[in-house]
């Protein structure tokens, strides 16, 4: 195991926690613009959006692309067999995107509605969707000696797997709630602040359960913890954040409640990357077959160039994305329109 | 009913890049005039400028996001679809799609919410950067993807190793000997599509003899992009040949129809093919150009197909003709834009319906082309998919099955056939509304419309 496939491995987690962060707000405001009904508030939660998802977007393809060129095995093994589950996370994302634009383009009744539903069911099948692969990848796939997924589309949905993403679409509504609460006014800010409140309870008992269900599976998901325990610091501080989001929210501290969720999804993923170390996708029917940091890899000088360019260049993008940030703070109006 | 898989995969490749290639460079060409108009709008700080500029931004916008959606089902497709070839060639192809998200997509996204949203909040020079990131945002892009596509047509900068090609040089590998004649090949075609599309849309405008000004305008600047743009390609076209002459030879020989190895070969200028007897009918050529073209001499030696055995043959009709309709769209595109400029010198430009005419129904041409362009090379190069390295057939997801496949191919079709008509209705709308009048003009009071 090499230092550059570690930092790599670490990488992946910073970029996937980047996603889940910043694409996270946007898919849980579609997940609420769904249960709200009346016409300016969700052209305000529309606004609140507008000038970020785009760009909260590229988090994912950046993320794809580094395990693509770091661990090309483990992008081809997961991509081809989650096929179908993947097929369903894209077209939403297809259809979330397109909606996003084209959703004032009409003045047509039939046309706002069908791209409102649009908006909503694409944001929330990938706000679901995507808990479920990460549990399925911390349980582990049925692998070959090929590296190849041997299973079916309904492997995929065991009662473990839809635990998870059932957690994880109560954290993306809550992060989409505080955000919306922080960044729009009056009565529609109060009752998302309300809404992350509900999501919120429901967010911090399945997380409860999630470690509780991990600890009594046992097996290869909490190997590392009972060899290192000081690893529960991960989960520890993801529960403390946890319950700073209900503290902060309660008291109407919008910003510090975001942070905090922010900070609970990246405590989640260092949870779930010291589950996983070294591997990368554990084989469930035979621990010789996982694919790890070592096996799934590319070669050292692929991934010490792409260490280099991701240094140069994601630090520049940090730095026009906080500008963009800047620009656009402030409360969102009604307005949808360019 | 038995389904090829393999068969299936390309099917459903092609359907999905096809489509995602009609929006890039449109966006590219776009992007760029736009940048023009930003310039001569920070200059002039006129009202005119800035809604002239704020009305192709909106088109801009609304093309640009179909091929981001389109763009997600790229990255995952060879992951999904193409498990073998992201094995053999993950060490190499997979960098360039990273350093394409993190230096351009994160670029160009970002910034056109600046372009489209941050009119009230910050000065003309801050929207024209805007403009300018968006544009380079863009363009890398295509030059990132490229760097991954030529590497498949012309592998460099590896070894093979553990069953896999392996990186040994990174700038070997980005500055493969196709890398430069693609890009640029490929971004003037954008320059083209966007600024024909330009011209199209701003000779509606002239026959109604709505938003004349604005359309005059338009017209000028697009037209004389086009011609240009029209006019390198053609050397363009040449020097990207040349570079398949001498790296792809069998791609070269299907692309110009030509099966007898022979000196002073003859550039075909119409036939009808027939490749299993390996003849043409009907031919009209010209003795040995295609020798003084490829390789700048008459009598140089141009390998035919039959010096590659029959399972190294490209499909030839597909490649033979689609390189050649290409050819004539792009020969149209110089004569039309020509026309349309001496037009322009006259004083007769906007007057003259049958140009304006022709320019509107000319608008899909350039589309045309780009994908028969991309025909020729990724049909020309079978039946490698890295070239003389790994064949398509070796290259599939071994554990999706046939029928998946078809599946999702029919949901392409629908997805992609209703995202399309969309398109053409958000694009008709904002015409019909016009600069000014349009929603580019409806953002009120951006700094926010807070209730209470």
């Amino acid at each position: 195991m090499s230092g550059l496939q570690v930092t790599w491995f670490c990488l992946i987690g910073v970029l996937l926690a980047g996603y889940i962060i910043m694409d996270g707000f946007d898919l849980g405001v579609g997940f609420w613009y769904l249960f709200t009904k009346n016409d300016n508030d969700r052209r305000t939660l529309m606004s609140s959006i507008l000038p970020y998802w785009d760009g909260n977007e590229v988090w994912l393809l950046t993320g794809g692309g580094a395990v693509f060129a770091a661990f090309p095995h483990v992008y081809a093994t997961v991509f081809s067999g989650l096929y179908l589950a993947l097929m369903i996370v894209l077209f939403a994302l297809i259809f979330r995107a397109v909606s996003i634009e084209f959703m004032s383009q009409s003045e047509s009744d039939g046309w706002k509605r069908f791209w409102s539903a649009a908006f909503s069911v694409g944001s929330i099948i990938p706000a679901l969707l995507l808990g479920v692969a990460m549990g399925n990848i911390l349980r582990g796939l049925p692998l070959d000696s090929q590296m190849n997924f041997t299973g079916s589309f309904f492997t995929l949905l065991n009662p473990y797997s839809l635990l998870i993403g059932v957690t994880g679409l109560a954290m993306f509504a809550t992060h989409g709630a505080l955000w919306a609460a922080m960044k729009t006014g009056g009565e529609i800010s109060e009752l998302s602040r309300r809404r992350a409140k509900g999501a919120w309870s429901v967010y911090a008992c399945l997380f409860v359960v999630c470690v509780v269900v991990t600890c009594i599976l046992g097996g290869h998901i909490l190997a590392n913890y009972v060899a290192y325990p000081f690893l529960w610091v991960f989960p520890a501080l993801a529960l403390f954040a946890i319950l700073a989001i209900g503290h902060y929210n309660n008291k109407g501290m919008k910003w510090r409640a975001f942070l905090s969720s922010s900070l609970a999804m990246l405590a989640i993923l260092l949870t779930t990357s010291a589950s996983l170390f070294p591997n990368m996708v554990p084989a469930i029917n035979d621990p010789a077959y996982s694919l790890t940091l070592m096996n799934a890899s590319s070669t050292p000088l692929t991934l010490k160039t792409m260490l280099i360019l991701a240094l140069v260049g994601v630090p520049i993008m940090l730095v026009y994305t906080a500008w963009v940030h800047m620009m656009f703070k402030g409360e969102a109006g009604e307005e949808v329109a360019y | 009913m038995h389904l090829d898989a393999v068969l299936l995969s390309r099917i459903q490749f092609a359907l999905t890049v096809g489509f995602h290639f009609l929006f890039p460079p449109l966006t590219i060409g776009l992007g760029w005039i736009i940048v023009w108009m930003m310039t001569r709008y920070k200059r002039t700080q006129s009202d005119f400028d800035r809604n002239l500029a704020r009305f192709w931004i909106k088109l801009f916008g609304l093309s640009f996001v179909v091929g981001v959606a389109s763009g997600i089902t790229m990255e995952f497709q060879f992951g999904t679809n193409w498990a073998q070839y992201s094995r053999f060639v993950g060490d190499i192809f997979g960098a360039p799609l990273a350093v394409e998200a993190i230096f351009t997509f994160f670029l160009e996204s970002t910034f056109l919410a600046v372009l489209l949203l941050g009119w009230d909040r910050v000065s003309t020079g801050v929207m024209w950067f805007a403009s300018l990131m968006v544009a380079i945002g863009a363009t890398l892009s295509a030059f990132w993807i490229l760097v991954a596509n030529s590497w498949q047509q012309t592998p460099a900068g590896y070894h093979l190793a553990n069953g896999r090609a392996e990186l040994t040089s990174f700038a070997q590998a980005v500055f493969n000997p196709s890398t430069l004649p693609r890009f640029l090949h490929t971004v003037d075609g954008a320059l083209i599509t966007g600024a024909m599309f330009m011209m199209g849309i701003s000779a509606w405008f002239l026959l109604k003899r709505r938003n004349v000004d604005f359309a005059k305008s338009s017209m000028r600047t697009a037209l004389l992009v086009a011609f240009v743009a029209a006019v390198i390609e053609l050397p363009l076209g040449h020097y990207h040949a040349v570079q398949v002459a001498h790296t792809q030879p069998a791609k070269l020989a299907a692309i110009e129809g030509l099966f007898k190895t022979q000196r002073r070969a003859p550039a075909i200028a119409f036939c009808i093919l027939n490749p299993d007897k390996c003849e043409t009918k009907y031919t009209v050529q010209i003795p040995g150009l295609l020798s003084l073209l490829a390789f700048g001499n008459w009598n140089a030696e141009v390998t035919g197909l039959e010096a590659f055995s029959r399972d190294e043959w490209p499909p030839i009709a597909m490649t033979f003709y689609s390189f050649h309709s290409m050819v004539l769209l792009g020969m149209y595109f110089i004569g039309m834009t020509a026309l349309g400029i001496f037009l322009l010198w006259r004083g007769k430009l906007f007057e003259s319906k049958r140009f304006l005419r022709l320019a509107l129904v000319s608008i899909p041409l350039p589309f045309i082309a780009n994908e028969l362009g991309w025909m020729t090379a990724e049909v020309g190069r079978q039946p490698w998919i890295v070239y003389k390295l790994l064949r398509t057939g070796d290259a599939i997801s071994i554990t999706v099955p046939a029928g998946q496949i078809l599946a999702t191919i029919i949901l392409f079709c629908l997805v992609y056939a209703l995202l399309f008509v969309a398109w053409i209705l958000v694009l008709r709308r904002e015409m019909r509304l016009g600069p000014a009048e349009g929603s580019a003009a409806l953002q009120r009071g951006a700094r926010g419309g807070a209730k209470s």
